[in-house]
């Protein structure tokens, strides 16, 4: 006989720490004692990521849904539903808001958590085959704007949409797409994507265009129709050679099928895109500096204004938008701005992507609406943190934001909640740190990127941030001062006022919103010259347990400042003075005598 | 293939694909074939998905089961890669995780020839529009 039945048991490593484990043992038990092997199987999955209320057990095909099983559970579970077919009410997931059980989990408010817009086909579709897309809606968008709308028309339905740039700084993008289009007009224009994806940890825009990147040359197309341009130009790093090999394939499919090209859909209508290649500098994602790299310039800002939008690409009016962006363009003219505007918070409508990484179960690509809060993010979707470690911080907006903490929890995440706790949105990268991590050391991290990758044109930046990089060194190198912490906050403010483009002006935020948020550990860092989180190696001491101590001097022998002191079979010593803090005895030795304080 | 000349011939290929499409969307319909979606992103790929692709391809023709192999975008599950979802007609998707070989050959005997679901599939947590 062949299984019917699936009972399956998260095996994550939140609901693994409730004793999921034991609720599998108790339901195989009942399963042997009732003879029902050959009927139903017991099945261990990965996170359900609804760890909250772990451990979680799902019926198939009935999509049951009970919450926090407890061994004892699994007689019951297995002689009321599986042999009668009646569900154990209390053990199903009660939905907060309405205070009823919830038997099936397709209706569960939680699987509605994540809304998938921008990534609507990301994964479902074969990004290789034009006509896949055109089974999903693609370019249904750009021939309802070519036939059936103005250009004006178009842009009015972007605006009421409330689509904001998903690039970082939430700049509106009906708002762009008219001043572009009102701009010497007659004039040849151009449609540029960002897609120079530069902040550490995100892969948002990259996941976008090999997954679906007949999407993007759709808006482009779109955009290209609402500005008066006929040109096309996507700006990608060559460290994504997939999404470029991917991107390639689609212009062709798109050019043979005419849907780039002269003449497009018969409506007269002519666009072309055209790849340009970044060498990978993070300033280049900046707008003035990717221009003037596509020129073949230099990647350095320049000040604006002339915006690009008046003066761009050869000078000439052009129109930069971020990949993410362009993604939701389809799918509001099909559906409409009132459908889009439905979804978010008042000021920042719709969805956003983020990639989600550090120290957290579920590592991934999510898109969310606008407005949903960080708890849901990190304790239901992303699964909680790994090691069941306790949370610290939520690093969002890379090198040009900040940290996020406890206290923002329950914020809702938009534009400007972000702002105002410190951070920014940035391109949707989501660094998650726990107990483990050192606030100090990761805004040197920040700051030793920003060193590295400052273009160096504009004195503020790159002086200015070198400084700063200096100080937060000596500071984790356990030399530091309180004036040394007043000379970070003034020189932060420095260089937001004077930094010429957008990325010099946020670069001091990874420290200004750690001083913020964590101002006790820097100064732990600096009077007690100590590193709860044990991260920054000068500040650990060794220390020899005299009781533990045999006098073998392998560690004495070991060390290379000779700070260890002490004669055979006697207890040794470590000089604090001479220490290195190299780690050296605490390896060698073989009583376990030498701890780290 | 001809240029599509206007937006009615846009639609009409998108019908065509309809059927297919609506096939993978449900998966009701008793005729269709089994589909097989690999997560081939960077992430995918650099986890090992080409293998397991070229597996799945290569042992299914070798067993006789019909089914479609394709590659997908990422699937959001970065932490579990290669990601494999699999489509019994008539069947939910089905999102298997840290898909290799050994696991691929685990899914073809155990999950389409059996029907029994292994240990370690991911749960959707995410719905599309």
């Amino acid at each position: 006989m062949a299984v019917k039945m699936h009972i399956l048991v998260c095996g994550g490593t939140g609901c693994s720490a409730s004793a999921s484990h034991e609720v599998v043992t108790e339901l195989n038990k009942e399963l042997v004692a009732h003879d029902l092997t050959d009927f139903a199987k017991v099945v261990v999955t990965g996170c359900f990521g609804f760890c909250e209320r772990g451990p979680i057990v799902k019926i198939i095909p009935d999509n049951t849904f009970y919450t926090r099983v407890q061994p004892s559970d699994a007689k019951e579970i297995i002689e009321e539903h599986i042999i009668k077919g009646r569900k154990v009410q209390r053990l199903l997931y009660v939905a907060p808001d309405t205070n009823e059980s919830v038997s099936d989990s397709k209706h569960m408010e939680f699987y509605k958590k994540q809304l998938r817009i921008a990534l609507r086909n990301c994964g479902f579709i074969d990004p290789e085959n034009i006509e896949e897309s055109i089974a999903r809606d693609g370019y249904a968008a750009l021939g309802k704007c070519l036939t059936e709308m103005t250009p004006a028309q178009v842009i009015d339905e972007i605006k009421k949409s409330g689509l904001r740039g998903r690039g970082g700084a939430g700049f509106p993008t009906g708002l762009k797409w008219e001043i572009a289009s009102k701009s010497r007009v007659g004039e040849q224009k151009y449609v540029v994507c960002n897609a120079d994806e530069g902040d550490p940890g995100a892969f948002m825009d990259r996941s976008l265009l090999e997954g679906d990147p007949h999407s993007i040359l759709e808006a482009m197309a779109i955009c290209g129709y609402c500005i008066g341009a006929n040109k096309g130009l996507i700006y990608i790093r060559a460290e994504y050679p997939l999404a470029i090999h991917r991107l390639q394939v689609a212009i062709k499919q798109a050019e043979e099928y005419g849907l780039l090209g002269k003449d497009i859909l018969g409506t007269g209508f002519d666009f072309e895109i055209e790849l340009r290649y970044g060498a990978g500098a993070f300033v280049c994602g900046e707008e003035t500096a990717l221009i003037h790299s596509m020129e073949g310039k230099r990647g350095e800002p320049t000040f604006k204004p002339p915006f690009p939008a008046q003066s761009g690409y050869l000078e000439k009016p052009t129109n930069v938008n971020n990949v993410e962006t362009y993604a939701n363009i389809p799918v509001i003219i099909n559906k409409g701005a009132d459908w889009f505007s439905s979804i978010g918070t008042e000021k920042s409508k719709g969805t956003k992507v983020f990639a989600l990484a550090g120290k957290i179960n579920n590592v991934g690509l999510i898109e969310v609406p606008m407005g949903i809060t960080l708890r849901e993010i990190i304790y239901e979707i992303g699964g909680g943190i790994k090691g069941g470690k306790k949370f610290k911080a939520v690093q969002t907006g890379g090198p040009s934001g900040g940290c996020l903490t406890e206290k923002h929890l329950d914020t809702p995440i938009d534009y400007d909640s972000l702002v105002a706790a410190g951070s920014m949105m940035g391109s949707g990268g989501m660094i998650v740190m726990d107990e483990d991590d050192c606030m100090v050391a990761i805004a040197k991290f920040y700051l030793g990127f920003t060193v590295d990758e400052s273009c160096g044109k504009c004195t503020p930046c790159r002086v200015g941030n070198k400084r700063l990089h200096e100080i937060l060194t000596k500071i984790t190198d356990g030399k530091g001062t309180m004036q040394d912490l007043e000379e970070l906050k003034n020189l932060s403010a420095v260089i937001k006022d004077t930094a010429l483009c957008g990325l010099g002006q946020t670069s001091p935020n990874p420290v200004l919103s750690t001083i913020t948020n964590f101002w006790d550990e820097y100064v732990e860092h600096v009077t007690e010259k100590k590193c709860r989180a044990g991260q920054c190696k000068a500040l650990k001491k060794y220390y020899i347990d005299p009781e533990k101590c045999k006098g073998c001097t392998a560690c004495a022998r070991a060390c290379p400042v000779g700070a260890i002191t002490g004669t055979l079979k006697n207890p040794h010593v470590i000089d604090q003075d001479k220490c290195i803090k190299c780690g050296t005895c605490y390896e060698k030795c073989r009583f376990g005598a030498i701890s780290i304080k | 293939m001809n240029k599509i000349k206007n937006l009615a011939e846009l639609r009409k290929v998108k019908e065509g694909m309809q059927s297919r499409m609506s096939m993978r969307e449900k998966a009701d319909s008793s005729e269709a074939i089994i589909q097989i979606k690999v997560g081939m992103a960077t992430s995918g790929i650099a986890s090992g998905a080409k293998e397991t692709m070229n597996y799945l391809i290569t042992e299914l023709d070798k067993r006789n089961i019909k089914a479609l192999v394709m590659q997908v975008g990422d699937m959001g599950y970065s932490y579990a890669e290669p990601t494999v979802e699999v489509t019994i007609p008539g069947k939910d998707p089905v999102v298997f995780g840290e898909v290799k070989i050994p696991r691929a050959q685990e899914i073809i005997e155990k999950y389409i020839i059996g029907g029994e679901l292994i240990e370690g599939i991911l749960p959707a947590n995410y719905r599309s529009i």
